[in-house]
């Protein structure tokens, strides 16, 4: 890639960051040029982001008609699945996804409440709160 | 990596730390999952890279992990009061400073630590994917350096006890190039190399386009996010490691890496050219057609299993 050729096509998702590619310079050898994006990249990049928050809204329509917890919404939010948030947590995969129906979730103990919160990474009281 | 050799007073580049440990490769697990989708990398783990180099530079790295928090912390802080420059192993999610897309659950991204700022307690930090010098508070640090899940760092922070030396670049470098020739076209597993770009050409072939399109174009983005977000240079590490090969071919006066270097470009060049033909499909520009990409995978393996075997000829006479 020539360094006149690195697109600097401003993504979003770099946050207003730049990022370091190597291309070619005019002297024909390769050096690091600055870009602040690519839109190919930042397509991936929002699918990923999408994904999650496509999965956190379903979670959410499934809260509100009583099949689901806020503990399967924040796990989407924390960009986390079952299988991440059981090693995060230290709980078994069945354990979290137990933990996740309503009804268990609604009992669930303080000392419980407490691991997913230190591994979702938010206040133990943020747990019930959706919004 | 390479600034930390630097520190220690060697001239190094981080195209060379890249090229002189091997860190060159292609490896796809599609029985190691991340949020459903599968293990792909252009390069090797970090770990790789920190014990290519001792070899080579003849010195050596101390590597330490911990079990709890507080010790990882305590020794962190020891080391940096001694004006020590520490590599870091971490979560990119727990990190503050970084975009909020680029916050995914990766753990195997690497910082280096230069100092802290006493009256905050902040942690002064340089991150190879932003420009400039950021810091972190120690309270986020932990949280980063002590992740779980796949390869957790375990609070993993490296440093130099013995200075590294200048090598004789005339042998190690031919060798480095040698073991990633080998490691690209005669991997010890099906998954890695040349023949894990075939692999992975035939799991394209096989998505479900027609009944699940979403699903599809999950793991399409994915193998791209894995190309060009990931580390530096884009293209998949290709165009880091050309650069690596250009001061190859002046260290070891072997002009013939030079003009392999050329190729390797064009490579790269290729590889993005299949990123943008996946977004535009991603975004629905063009229909979505796994079995197209699949078609440029399979034209990469063949353009890089050439490369790679003219790249051993042309360090084998030695």
């Amino acid at each position: 890639m020539e360094a006149a050729d690195v697109p600097q096509e401003n993504s979003a998702t770099y946050g207003g960051h730049l990022k370091a590619v190597y291309a070619r310079s005019g002297d024909g050898r390769l050096g690091l040029t600055q870009t602040c994006g690519w839109e190919a990249e930042e397509t991936v990049t929002r699918q990923a982001v999408q994904m999650f928050e496509d999965l956190a809204a379903a979670a959410l329509e499934r809260a509100r008609a009583g099949q689901s917890s806020p503990l399967e919404i924040h796990m989407y939010r924390a960009r986390m699945d079952i299988a991440l948030l059981a090693q995060a947590s230290g709980f078994w995969r069945w354990q979290v996804r137990r933990h996740i129906r309503p009804a268990v979730f609604a009992r669930l103990s303080k000392a419980h409440r407490a691991r997913y919160a230190q591994a979702l990474g938010i206040d133990p009281d943020q747990l019930d709160t959706v919004d | 990596m390479s600034a930390i050799v630097r520190h220690c007073g060697l001239p190094f580049s981080e195209p060379m730390a890249f090229g002189l440990s091997s860190a060159l490769t292609f490896a796809f697990f599609p029985f190691i999952k991340l949020s459903g989708l599968p293990l792909v990398s252009y390069r090797m783990p970090p770990k790789t890279i920190i014990r290519g180099l001792q070899k080579p530079l003849r010195f050596s790295m101390r590597t330490e992990t911990f079990r709890r928090p507080e010790d990882g912390a305590a020794r962190l802080n020891k080391l940096l009061d001694a004006g020590q420059l520490v590599g870091l192993q971490v979560s990119v999610f727990w990190l503050p400073f970084m975009p909020p897309d680029f916050r995914f659950h990766f753990n195997a991204h690497n910082l280096l630590a230069y100092g802290r700022d006493e009256t905050s307690g902040d942690y002064l930090l340089s991150d190879p994917v932003l420009e400039m010098p950021v810091r972190c508070s120690p309270a986020d640090l932990a949280k980063a350096r002590f992740a779980r899940g796949l390869l957790a760092p375990k609070g993993l922070l490296y440093y130099p006890d013995r200075a590294p030396q200048e090598p004789a670049w005339e042998r190690v470098i031919p060798a480095a190039i040698k073991k990633t020739a080998r490691n690209m076209l005669r991997p010890p597993l099906p998954f890695i190399g040349v023949k894990g770009i075939a692999r992975i050409a035939r799991a394209f072939e096989r998505l479900p386009a027609a009944t699940a399109p979403q699903a599809a174009k999950l793991y399409i983005g994915h193998l791209v996010r894995m190309q060009e977000e990931i580390g530096t240079g884009g293209g998949g590490f290709r165009f880091m490691y050309a650069a690596f090969l250009e001061e190859a071919a002046t260290l070891t006066a072997r002009p013939a890496l030079a003009e392999l270097a050329v190729r390797l470009i064009e490579i790269g060049d290729l590889w993005r050219e299949f990123a943008l033909a996946a977004a535009r499909m991603i975004r629905d520009r063009d229909p979505l057609d796994p079995g197209h990409l699949a078609v440029l995978l399979r034209a990469q393996a063949e353009h890089e299993k050439a490369f790679f075997t003219s790249l051993y000829k042309a360090v084998r006479s030695s």
